[in-house]
């Protein structure tokens, strides 16, 4: 710390480093928040606007059901999965592109 | 016998037994992790050293409560398909903080919300109004709870009074948290998650092997009319099935979306199927937001994110905190759908005696000892779920008063010791109070009063939480205003809501007028979050000037790798900063 001027520092301090350290974050939030948005919006709007297909029943359950009720736990791990290992990837690159 | 025991008269003794024995457990847990919590960092934030796995079984334990245990079975009982976005939306929610405020926050590094809000804008004014609405929500979150636990004691013991049981549930935990602080109640909680999941799983395989699987229950709810010449007949009922009493809703509404809980205000002011359509989905939107965001403002979780070791640690907690979460939340619907074959009765009572119930009450379908047995068990999980979600919340209140109002306003100076006492004197008050609000909520369904507090930190912590995360042109002001008028917004809906629903403020005639009004006020989130985040943008553009001088430095230790070292080097400006 006592070298404030040496170049992996400056690296890391510069306005250039955390603008792109956010963006590169936000972008992989954002990619992952909007996989799974689509479901959670889309699913009432086909209900309202299929709601005889989602009436289809599908081994007792309607799809309706089917889909909200059970499926859309293993989809929501699948998001968090897929998020967790970038996002660990990410931080390993950031920390390699400073201390270069 | 004599009178003061007449409340055990009609006891079952195997649920008796089940219970009485979660309690216990419980109870010297706590007091056996007292012993070992010494420090004051023990005590707020478990030495910050737990692992994943007892992490993850820890927030997990804490944010399954009486509303996902007992109040989720019983609103899918009375609300049939629309019920279904509460256990999905919690789920969902935590999706949400793992995308977007877990990392950084941990980073960050602070004890508590409050903190963090100081810490990100320098001023202790913010703090103050922080605290404020960790009790606001806090408080708001600890009546489903309350509620919870005086429908299980007034299941057991037939003879009390619901507020009795208010009264003792609350009594205990309250003693509890006191004594044993948060190291404590993680081991208490990563283990009541257990019991929880045990409780709510085995009765339900046992069930469906008795009386049928739960697409073949569900099945039985065939919305169509049997058997009009040329129409194909209906499906073949293999499922024992009870008559519906008057009060229930029909198959068709019960099982399609857009049903009896998101019509009623259409349909209380008169309008056709058709007409009220719209409003149930944008009443659907609103809860979906509510849920989503909400989760990612409860302040009893979010301080929980500090007590991994480092950041990747919190993502992979929060990873197994969905998996732990989403499993759990697979089973109390079944309830619901196959209550409403079995026990339809339940749709006649209110209060304590109604579907709130159905988990504890539907067991006993399988009949026997094993049905008492099982019931027991269910008994026992709810126990579990408000004892440790009520001694999650106290412990975050308690650490805001005794921590925050205390430590750091009152008595800036305090010894160890003395914080150590107040937070036990804080402790008792805050449990007090509750137990206070509890008594009022009998009326109250479980599930709907948990969708309050969330829609509460849906329009003010995730909006300051988010906003100041990602965006670095953020004022205190901006933030304050932001927070106080999305979360003061929420907070009066749903207290004009509460009243009106306890009949104490007659608003029938008005909401019968205007439907449109009343669902934005029932769920108000749609829009009181953007109106949160559209304040803070707003005032923080004119307030610019007053953005904090080092904000560069706290974005990067906010979102900055932890590997780098940057907490450490902002510590050491900050010190000498503030040393002049």
């Amino acid at each position: 710390m006592s070298t404030p001027t040496s170049p992996h520092e400056d690296r890391m301090h510069s306005e250039e480093f955390l603008h792109t350290l956010m963006r590169r974050q936000l972008k992989l939030s954002i990619a992952c928040a909007a996989a799974f948005l689509v479901g959670l919006i889309g699913l009432p709007l086909i209900n309202y606007y299929q709601p005889a297909l989602m009436a289809t029943r599908v081994a007792g359950f309607t799809l309706s059901w089917l889909l909200l009720g059970v499926l859309c736990f293993p989809l929501v791990w699948v998001i968090a999965w897929i998020f967790i290992r970038r996002s660990i990837a990410l931080e390993d690159d950031e920390v390699k592109s400073v201390k270069r | 016998m004599p009178t003061s025991l007449a409340f055990l008269n009609g006891v079952d003794p195997w649920i008796f037994a089940f219970s009485f024995i979660t309690v216990a457990v419980t109870i010297w847990m706590g007091f056996r992790s007292a012993k070992t919590s010494k420090t004051a960092s023990d005590f707020f934030v478990a030495g910050r050293s737990v692992s994943v796995g007892w992490n993850a079984s820890a927030i997990s334990g804490e944010y399954l409560s009486a509303a996902s245990f007992m109040g989720v079975a019983g609103m899918v009982m009375s609300s049939g398909y629309d019920a279904l976005w509460y256990p999905v939306c919690y789920a969902c929610g935590y999706l949400f903080l793992l995308l977007f405020i877990a990392g950084p926050l941990r980073r960050f590094g602070a004890y508590t919300i409050p903190d963090f809000a100081e810490g990100r804008y320098d001023s202790p004014l913010f703090r103050k109004i922080a605290v404020c609405f960790v009790l606001f929500i806090g408080f708001f979150y600890t009546m489903p709870q309350m509620k919870g636990a005086g429908t299980v004691l007034a299941y057991i013991f037939p003879g009390m009074p619901y507020w009795g049981g208010v009264v003792l549930v609350g009594a205990v935990i309250t003693l509890n948290v006191a004594l044993g602080g948060m190291k404590g109640i993680t081991l208490v909680q990563a283990v009541q998650y257990w019991i929880k999941l045990f409780a709510i799983s085995v009765p339900v395989f046992v069930l469906m092997s008795v009386h049928g699987f739960y697409g073949a229950q569900l099945g039985a709810n065939d919305g169509r009319v049997p058997s009009v010449a040329g129409e194909p007949a209906p499906i073949v009922q293999t499922i024992e099935r009870k008559p519906l009493v008057e009060k229930a809703p029909a198959d068709s509404p019960w099982i399609s979306p857009f049903g009896p809980l998101t019509t009623k205000a259409a349909k209380a002011a008169g309008l056709s199927a058709e007409q009220s359509k719209p409003y149930s989905l944008l009443y659907t939107y609103s809860l979906i937001i509510a849920l989503v965001c909400g989760t990612a403002g409860l302040p009893h979780i979010l301080v929980r994110f500090y007590t991994n070791p480092d950041g990747v640690a919190a993502k992979r907690t929060t990873m197994w905190v969905m998996i732990l979460i989403g499993i759990f939340y697979v089973f109390p619907p079944v309830f619901g759908v196959i209550g409403r074959n079995l026990l339809p009765d339940l749709y006649a009572a209110t209060g304590a005696k109604g579907t709130d119930k159905i988990v504890l009450e539907l067991p006993r379908a399988v009949g026997g000892v094993w049905g008492s047995i099982l019931s027991g068990i269910t008994c026992a999980g709810a126990f579990a779920a408000f004892m440790s979600t009520f001694s999650g919340l106290l412990v975050s209140m308690t650490g805001a008063l005794a921590h925050d109002v205390y430590g750091r306003m009152l008595r800036p100076n305090a010894t160890p010791a003395q914080r150590m006492r107040m937070f036990k004197i804080a402790a008792v008050v805050i449990g007090g109070v509750a137990i206070m609000l509890g008594t009022q909520v009998e009326q109250l369904q479980i599930n709907f009063m948990v969708g309050q507090a969330f829609a509460i930190a849906a329009a003010s912590y995730f909006p300051l939480l988010f906003m100041s995360v990602w965006w670095r042109g953020m004022t205190m002001v901006g933030a304050a205003t932001g927070m106080l008028g999305g979360g003061l917004a929420a907070l009066a809906c749903t207290t004009i809501t509460n009243l009106s629903d306890l009949k104490m403020v007659d608003l029938a005639a008005f909401w019968k007028a205007n439907p449109l009004l009343r669902i934005l006020c029932e769920q108000p989130a749609i829009w009181t979050v953007p109106l949160a985040i559209g304040l803070m943008i707003v005032v923080s553009k004119f307030t610019a000037a007053k953005v904090p001088a080092d904000i560069r430095m706290k974005m990067l230790v906010l979102h900055a790798p932890e590997k780098l070292g940057l907490k450490q080097e902002y510590i050491q400006e900050h010190q000498a900063g503030t040393g002049h």
